[in-house]
């Protein structure tokens, strides 16, 4: 019962929700996870603008993005690749990292 | 190891902290154990079940399964803390004045304890499977470092769970005539916070406009990743850089759950008290 109604409350909100599709217009920016780096660790985006942020996880394991800077937070599964919006942003530079292994998994966002 | 330790018991804590305000906030209700101890562990196995399909869930709704699921399942959470409140609004007093008298358990019936055992279960169930998910990479490319490892995740979780205990034990300090009035507080204003987080999550899809991506930055005063910043941003919703979206959410549920609670005619006591 408890998970029917998650289920349906899931649902309710993809059915509602789920046709919204992200227009064409947006800008879209890869980062491409592998040996738990991201490739490339610094990557330039435009002010004012929002944009999808494409991240194509390589590796084996689940990676988690996550950017206090930014205010974003991700799980992506081994082989699978993970969108989200980011912005408008103000210029400045936004630090962001691949929590599970943040020694080596750190980038750069720079907002011009 | 210290680093496996520190990234459990930031997902821990979270759930754990919830955990004890809903002990503290059924105290003294009859079966609450069992129907928390429910909660606890259909999350974990929820936990588990929803690691295991975390691809296919995020590859739902365009990508952007995640967000909605985290999004559906803290809205969950809120409608049945606002309903425990407008509950307790109107039965609080009288049950504080039963346990107080008597001392013992009371029969309160299942439907707040139900409502509560969801939030347990949710809440266990989003922050577990992050960890099962972080562990189960550990697991997988740990190598020799593994059993390092699970001992750091072994004291995350140990810590975590020692901050909710906390947290429940100094809420039982309060007078019972005076605890589900602070309980009350504190569930209103988690509810609040987990409505801003859900506002993040559609935001993050897209599905929402920010509102101002950044109202303010707190962050060099209380950062969001230091223990104090993770405590508050559970109990109160704290947030060092806030969307507009997040504070609309805050507000929001904040007053909806607020004037629902002020609408509903309290049950006096009387009744109970006679004959002492």
């Amino acid at each position: 019962m408890r998970l029917g109604l998650g289920v349906m409350m899931t649902s309710l909100v993809f059915g509602g929700l789920g046709t919204v599709s992200v227009r064409a217009e947006d800008l879209s920016y890869t980062l491409v996870l592998q040996d738990h780096r991201f490739q490339p660790s610094q990557l330039e985006i435009p002010a004012g603008q929002k944009v999808r942020l494409v991240i194509q996880n390589l590796d084996t394991v689940t990676e988690e993005f996550d950017s206090p800077d930014l205010h974003r937070e991700k799980l992506v599964a081994p082989g699978t690749t993970g969108v989200m919006m980011i912005g408008p942003l103000n210029p400045g530079r936004y630090n962001f990292t691949g929590e599970f292994h943040a020694e080596t998994a750190a980038g750069l966002l720079v907002v011009k | 190891m210290l680093g496996t330790a520190i990234i459990v018991f930031r997902e821990v804590l979270e759930a754990a902290l919830i955990v004890g305000i809903v002990l503290a906030a059924s105290r003294g209700l009859l079966g609450r154990g069992w129907w928390i101890g429910a909660g606890v562990g259909a999350g974990l196995a929820g936990a588990a079940l929803v690691a295991a399909a975390a691809g296919s869930i995020a590859a739902m709704a365009a990508g952007f399964g995640q967000e909605l699921f985290n999004a559906a399942v803290l809205l969950t959470a809120v409608v049945m803390l606002g309903w425990h409140n407008v509950w307790m609004k109107r039965h609080g007093q009288e049950l504080a004045a039963q346990v107080a008298d008597l001392g013992q358990s009371v029969r309160a019936g299942a439907r707040p304890l139900y409502a509560l055992a969801l939030v347990v279960c949710v809440a266990v169930l989003r922050e577990g499977s992050e960890v099962v998910l972080f562990l189960y990479g550990v697991a997988v490319s740990g190598g020799n470092q593994g059993a390092d490892m699970l001992v750091g995740g072994v004291l995350g979780l140990v810590a975590g769970a020692l901050s909710g205990l906390i947290l429940y034990l100094g809420l039982l300090n309060i007078p019972t005539r005076h605890l589900f009035t602070v309980t009350s507080w504190l569930i209103l204003l988690l509810a609040a916070g987990m409505a801003s987080q859900a506002a993040s999550f559609l935001m993050q899809a897209g599905f929402l406009p920010a509102f101002g991506d950044q109202l303010w930055d707190s962050s060099s005063f209380l950062t969001m990743d230091s223990v104090i910043g993770r405590v508050l941003h559970t109990l109160v919703g704290y947030d060092d850089r806030p969307a507009g979206i997040q504070l609309v959410f805050y507000l929001i549920t904040l007053s909806t759950i607020g004037l629902l609670m002020r609408s509903v005619p309290r049950l006096r006591p009387s009744g109970q008290r006679c004959g002492r």
